[in-house]
């Protein structure tokens, strides 16, 4: 462990003082270093010569990143409901996150840079594109932690950052789009039970779009502004990205076209997947005036992993970020008995990517979770998958009964 | 004085004197005239008959 001054906050109250030690204090530059990683592809590669050098960081976040979660294990830790404050109130907290937006935009122009002025073979090139698209996939990560705050300095960066990877219209989608509707069938970011990620993508992506926009233009209409003005804030946010990309082109050639197209799915790609394995299934249930029950800490699955956690400023305490969205990274709460993913992010987001693996792991967690409880009518489900499923945890579905022994 | 409205959540205060130039609510708009689906604008997860009036 490193051997820096752990801070220790105390608060003194009438049933004696409560203290707490932050022992990931300094541990959270990890995402400093973790915006920059294509920059360990393009450092190899420059000092050993070979192109393959420019995998690195794919290794890094697919083999590392999840041998690290299994090896360094889950931090339970929780700072108490009362230092909360403190932790809020803290600079250093404040400052990371903020520090890493120019890293972000460093990673993107460093990576087209070396594509641009190096003599590689078209993989090499792809690799450059995949990494840059990585490191600012964390980048929406970033704008999100960002985004989610109330003053106005952090709400521009998340802007300005999310131009990187051409998502501006991500912090109005989330904020009052996703938060609002999750884990209910109109929440294009939340995923269904028996949906593959690739149908999830393919859902997620133009409806988060639709739905920004949507959220924007009713803003805008009842302040009398055209969605067509430097007021709307998806604009703002494209029109830096345009600024970058457009120079990127201008100062690489052509081929920074399908660069960036690479980069920029590369990096809505690992939102998607973080989207798609955050409430795998969860459903809200309908109270009697129409509206959907409040978000539950059981309408998000969770992970207390600690290395993905550093490099991801606490989003995999979910739950929490649902229940205080406004709440900040280090002050994100661990609770009991919430649905729990068995790796971090990192090591499901593969899992994802192979649907047969995944329905194997994931659907027999999600039935066996107290509230659902075997019960599949308490579950999102796909509604192409309805029947089927329905069927195979015996409960009639809207066009079909209970296959018995006879038909089955 | 125009009446003003907590968010319990997120701490978020609507006064009916500022309005919420932002959300595109003129100062003067009484809280009862902010639409009957508004959720709070900055945590989105505590609806309108959420807020707790404020004295
Ligand atoms: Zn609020």
């Amino acid at each position: 462990m490193f051997k820096l001054d752990m801070k220790t906050y105390t608060l003194a109250t009438d049933a004696g003082d409560i203290s707490y030690i932050d022992t990931k204090r300094y541990l959270w530059m990890a995402s400093l270093a973790y915006a920059l990683i294509p920059f360990l592809g393009i450092g190899t590669h420059a000092l050993f010569g070979h192109q393959a050098w420019l995998a690195l960081p794919l290794f890094v976040a697919y083999v590392v990143g999840p041998i690290m979660d299994w090896w360094l294990g889950e931090d339970e830790n929780n700072p108490p409901e009362e230092i909360v404050p403190l932790l809020e109130a803290d600079s250093y907290y404040r400052l990371l996150p903020m520090l890493t937006v120019p890293l972000h935009f460093a990673s993107l122009i460093g990576a087209a840079y070396w594509a641009g002025t190096q003599a590689l073979s078209w993989w090499g090139v792809l690799l450059l594109a995949v990494s840059a698209g990585i490191a600012n996939g964390l980048g929406i990560n970033t704008g999100h932690e960002l985004g989610h705050k109330k003053t106005q300095l952090e709400r521009n960066l998340a802007k300005i950052v999310l131009a990187v990877p051409a998502y501006g219209h991500f912090s109005i989608e989330h904020n009052r789009g996703h938060h609002r509707d999750v884990a209910t069938p109109e929440d294009p970011a939340s995923s269904r039970m028996g949906e593959s990620i690739y149908k999830f993508a393919r859902r997620e992506i133009p409806g988060a779009f639709r739905r920004a926009w949507a959220v924007e233009d009713e803003r805008l209409t009842r302040k009398g502004v055209s969605v067509w003005s430097w007021e709307n804030e998806i604009v703002q946010s494209y029109a830096v990205t345009f600024a970058l990309q457009i120079s990127l082109i201008a100062a690489f050639g052509w081929m920074m076209i399908p660069f960036l197209a690479i980069h920029n799915f590369l990096a809505w790609w690992q939102l998607t997947s973080a989207n798609y394995i955050e409430h795998y299934g969860l459903l809200r249930q309908k109270e009697p005036n129409g509206k959907y029950e409040r978000c539950q800490p059981y309408h998000s699955w969770n992970s207390n992993h600690k290395y993905t956690n550093l490099v991801l400023f606490h989003l995999e305490r979910h739950s929490d970020h649902h229940a205080h969205p406004t709440r900040r990274y280090q002050s994100l709460r661990n609770f009991k008995d919430v649905p729990r993913l068995p790796n971090g992010y990192n090591g499901m987001f593969p899992l994802a990517y192979v649907p047969l693996l995944w329905f194997r792991v994931m659907d027999p967690r999600l039935m066996a979770l107290p509230h659902i409880d075997g019960d599949v009518t308490r579950v999102n489900v796909d509604p192409e998958k309805k029947d089927a499923l329905y069927a195979k945890y015996g409960v009639a579905g809207p066009n079909k009964s209970i296959p018995t022994k006879e038909t089955a | 004085m125009g009446s003003a409205y907590e968010c319990p959540g997120c701490g978020y205060q609507y006064h009916q004197d500022l309005g919420d130039e932002h959300e595109g609510f003129i100062p003067g708009t009484p809280f009862d005239e902010l639409p009957e689906d508004w959720v709070c604008p900055d945590c989105s997860v505590r609806y309108k008959e959420d807020f707790q009036a404020m004295s």
